[in-house]
């Protein structure tokens, strides 16, 4: 049986910043939809459906949001579908409405993923007591700083690794001009002296708290042939989900990764990664989950990541660019920064991303997880459509 | 590309006024081995999970993370949620399926209304900028709904309180609310508590299998005709509350006006809108209506529409019915809406 070909024709993202008091929820969301659709050169009454995700509605205090954004995404009288899943939220949307393309169900649907963090405070919303579970520890720093120390420990990885990341993903950013910080004064210096938060993560190899959208127009073989500037063309995507809190879990390497990138590899065909794959976008809130990423994606072997990120391998103009728009740790409007990673990947193998381009890239993995280090969703996305 | 694609096992929990004793895991659990054992399924036999619930039910983030670790997710399994009634996980399922990602999905749903108050709740659903400040609540918004169709002469009280009366006197063990029930007296003018659903906390589960696979698991298999769901504006004064386009034309899309139905199970929380219902969906007195009683004898919110797709398999498994009509809704005054239409193999 065969799947229809899935294309990304449109995308579209806002200025993510710290607040976006000029505009409601719904202003925010009109605003990426808006460029994904002129990006296609598509109108309102070219989508058949939209798919929307966010992480947490306590983010922003209303529930179940897609109900009240109906009017402001052109919904009325279409369908719409509201994805959540935690941090990998946004990839899985993307994916989500990819499949309403696979499957023939619509030709041609809207994906958009957002947070208006300024609306509330995230730590807490991720942190309502409940009684008999453990609480989160304050925020997500809390929870991944004992993976981390675990990483470091597991693979002698010197603790310079984490700055350099941050470093690298921090100048990325001052070419993206989406991106929420720019640090045009930013040396590795300063990350290394920056303020230690959550032993080992300093205060810059944290993401920030972003307001954004991002979103895109995903299309069929048609669509693909009437769009006006080059599609990326979606050559395999995949979730894994596996339990928050068992003993059997690997949280350095959780095997969901592992299995989820496998299925991405084998429905795109790629047998090297390392080799096959020319850049990756992936989702790095703290500056080691980069080295942790290349070895649960295959890019590196079990203890040897954090040496790619060392020698430069990951760096703009290395052999293996990651983060190539700044990243999680430049951006994060925590549910959108997984489409955002979907969208960027798309965007490199268009030819589209500006100056954070990198040169040739034809394959480019995008990657997000989620929950305790238990949600994972990827998308391969290539220049060339995958054969018929 | 098309494939059969048909819903083979059915379970849902007990729907109560509290579970306080339980934990969203330990009200789920029975409901996933009950739904599992039905088909001999184990969790690592199924291609495809996806469930429905609401963080705001709960009153924490990330819900639905800790009702993963029931479905006994090791090896890591292919899932996803959404953040609506379970009744859109099960399409979300059914595309997946579709696709030929996956031959089996498991989908299900939870919610527990009764650690908060619902009414109030559910005002958070509104435009956050003009409308949730001023708490109206979802009663309130059905009874405006209730008093546009008496206005327009589509119904009125006594009719609605047949209406009541018909969905309690069910045979339904699962149902909370059965028997002879006094309409009460009025919550929100003109919709008497009779009028209203119970508060209630429950759990549901499906499971779709796709072509031979479903034969080989399922004696009567309730074929997916066909679904699809619509969602209208959210501004309750741009909308002729009295009518349901979008529901009109999700039955249209699903295939619903082809071939007339012999069973519905719609998904009205409020006897008025079963009105509204009954008019977008042409549906006249040759038609079984609710035979589970509804979701005005059982209405755990986010499971309360996949439990009507779920009954109405059930009476297709069961050779009840032939051809019947499944409905879930969301959002104030029947705002979003979703249709599917099942058949059971010639007889």
């Amino acid at each position: 049986m065969s799947k229809e070909p899935v294309a990304v024709v449109g995308i579209g993202q806002t200025k993510h910043v710290a607040a976006r008091r000029d505009v409601s929820i719904a202003g925010l969301v009109r605003e990426a939809a808006r460029r994904a659709l002129d990006d296609a050169e598509l109108t309102w009454a070219d989508i058949d459906a939209v798919v929307i995700g966010k992480a947490p509605d306590f983010f922003e205090g209303v529930m179940m949001p897609e109900l009240y954004l109906a009017d402001a995404l052109g919904a009325v009288g279409k369908p719409m579908l509201r994805v959540h899943t935690a941090g990998s939220v946004g990839g899985s949307t993307a994916l989500v409405a990819a499949n309403l393309v696979a499957a023939r169900v619509h030709a041609t649907v809207l994906t958009l993923a957002f947070e208006k963090q300024s609306e509330s405070n995230a730590m807490w919303g991720l942190s309502l007591p409940i009684p008999f579970q453990q609480p989160l520890l304050a925020g997500a720093g809390g929870f991944f700083a004992p993976h981390v120390r675990a990483y470091m420990r597991r693979t002698g990885a010197p603790d310079t690794v984490g700055s350099l990341v941050a470093y690298k993903d921090r100048r990325n950013a001052l070419k993206n001009p989406y991106a929420h910080l720019h640090e045009h004064d930013i040396t590795l210096e300063k990350v290394q002296a920056s303020p230690m938060l959550w032993d080992p993560i300093r205060y810059s190899e944290t993401c920030p708290s972003s307001d954004g959208a991002c979103a895109m127009v995903l299309t069929d073989r048609a669509g693909a042939a009437r769009a006006p500037r080059p599609a990326a063309w979606m050559l395999g995507g995949a979730m894994r989900s596996e339990p928050t809190l068992f003993a059997g879990k690997d949280a350095v390497s959780p095997q969901a990764g592992k299995d989820c990138a496998a299925d991405v590899y084998r429905q795109a065909g790629i047998a090297d990664p390392r080799r096959d794959i020319d850049a990756v976008e992936m989702y790095v809130p703290f500056s080691w989950y980069e080295p942790m990423w290349l070895e649960n994606l295959g890019f590196a072997d079990e203890g040897e990541g954090w040496k790619l990120t060392e020698s430069g391998v990951t760096e703009l103009d290395g052999d293996l660019p990651v983060n190539m728009s700044g990243g999680v740790l430049s951006t994060n409007p925590i549910g959108a920064s997984g489409m955002i990673r979907f969208a960027e990947a798309a965007l490199q193998v268009r030819g589209q991303a500006g100056e954070h381009q990198v040169d040739g890239a034809r394959k480019v993995l995008g990657h997000a997880y989620g929950g305790g280090s238990q949600f994972f969703s990827m998308w391969l996305v290539g220049s060339e459509p995958p054969d018929a | 590309m098309s494939r059969d694609i048909a819903v083979i096992a059915v379970a849902q929990s007990d729907i109560l006024r509290s579970t306080a004793e339980q934990s969203e895991v330990e009200m789920l659990m029975p409901v996933l081995h009950d739904v599992l054992d039905r088909t001999g399924l184990k969790t690592a036999d199924i291609g495809f999970t996806c469930s429905g619930s609401c963080d705001y039910l709960a009153g924490r983030a990330f819900s639905f993370t800790l009702a993963l670790d029931g479905v006994g997710a090791w090896p890591p399994i292919s899932e996803s949620h959404v953040e609506m009634d379970g009744a859109w996980a099960l399409y979300e399922a059914w595309t997946k399926l579709l696709s030929g990602d996956a031959d089996t999905a498991l989908v299900y749903a939870y919610g527990k209304s009764s650690p908060g108050s619902v009414r109030d709740v559910l005002t958070r659903q509104l435009d956050p900028y003009y409308v949730a400040p001023l708490w109206p609540d979802s009663v309130a918004l059905a009874a405006l709904q209730a008093q546009a169709l008496i206005d327009a002469g589509d119904t009125d009280e006594p009719a609605l309180a047949e209406i009541a009366a018909r969905s309690r006197a069910t045979d339904n063990p699962r149902a909370q609310l059965r028997g002879s029930v006094p309409q009460g007296a009025y919550a929100v003018r003109p919709l008497r508590t009779g009028d209203c659903p119970p508060i209630g906390d429950g759990a549901a589960a499906v499971i779709l299998a796709a072509g031979e696979r479903a034969r080989e698991l399922c004696p009567r298999p309730a074929w997916i005709r066909g679904i699809d769901h619509r969602i209208e504006a959210h501004g309750l004064g741009v909308r002729d509350l009295t009518d349901s386009p979008s529901t009109r034309l999700a039955a249209e899309k699903a295939g619903a006006f082809e071939r007339p139905v012999d069973t519905a199970e719609l998904h009205a929380p409020f006897t008025s809108q079963e009105v509204v219902l009954r008019k977008a969906l042409g549906l006249d007195d040759s038609v079984r209506v609710n035979p589970s009683g509804g979701a005005l004898a059982a209405n755990p919110m986010m499971a309360a529409g996949l439990i009507r797709i779920g009954e109405a398999a059930s009476r297709i498994h069961r050779g009840e019915s032939d051809r019947a009509l499944a409905h879930a809704t969301s959002g104030p005054c029947l705002q979003q809406n979703l249709v599917a239409v099942l058949e059971g193999d010639p007889r």
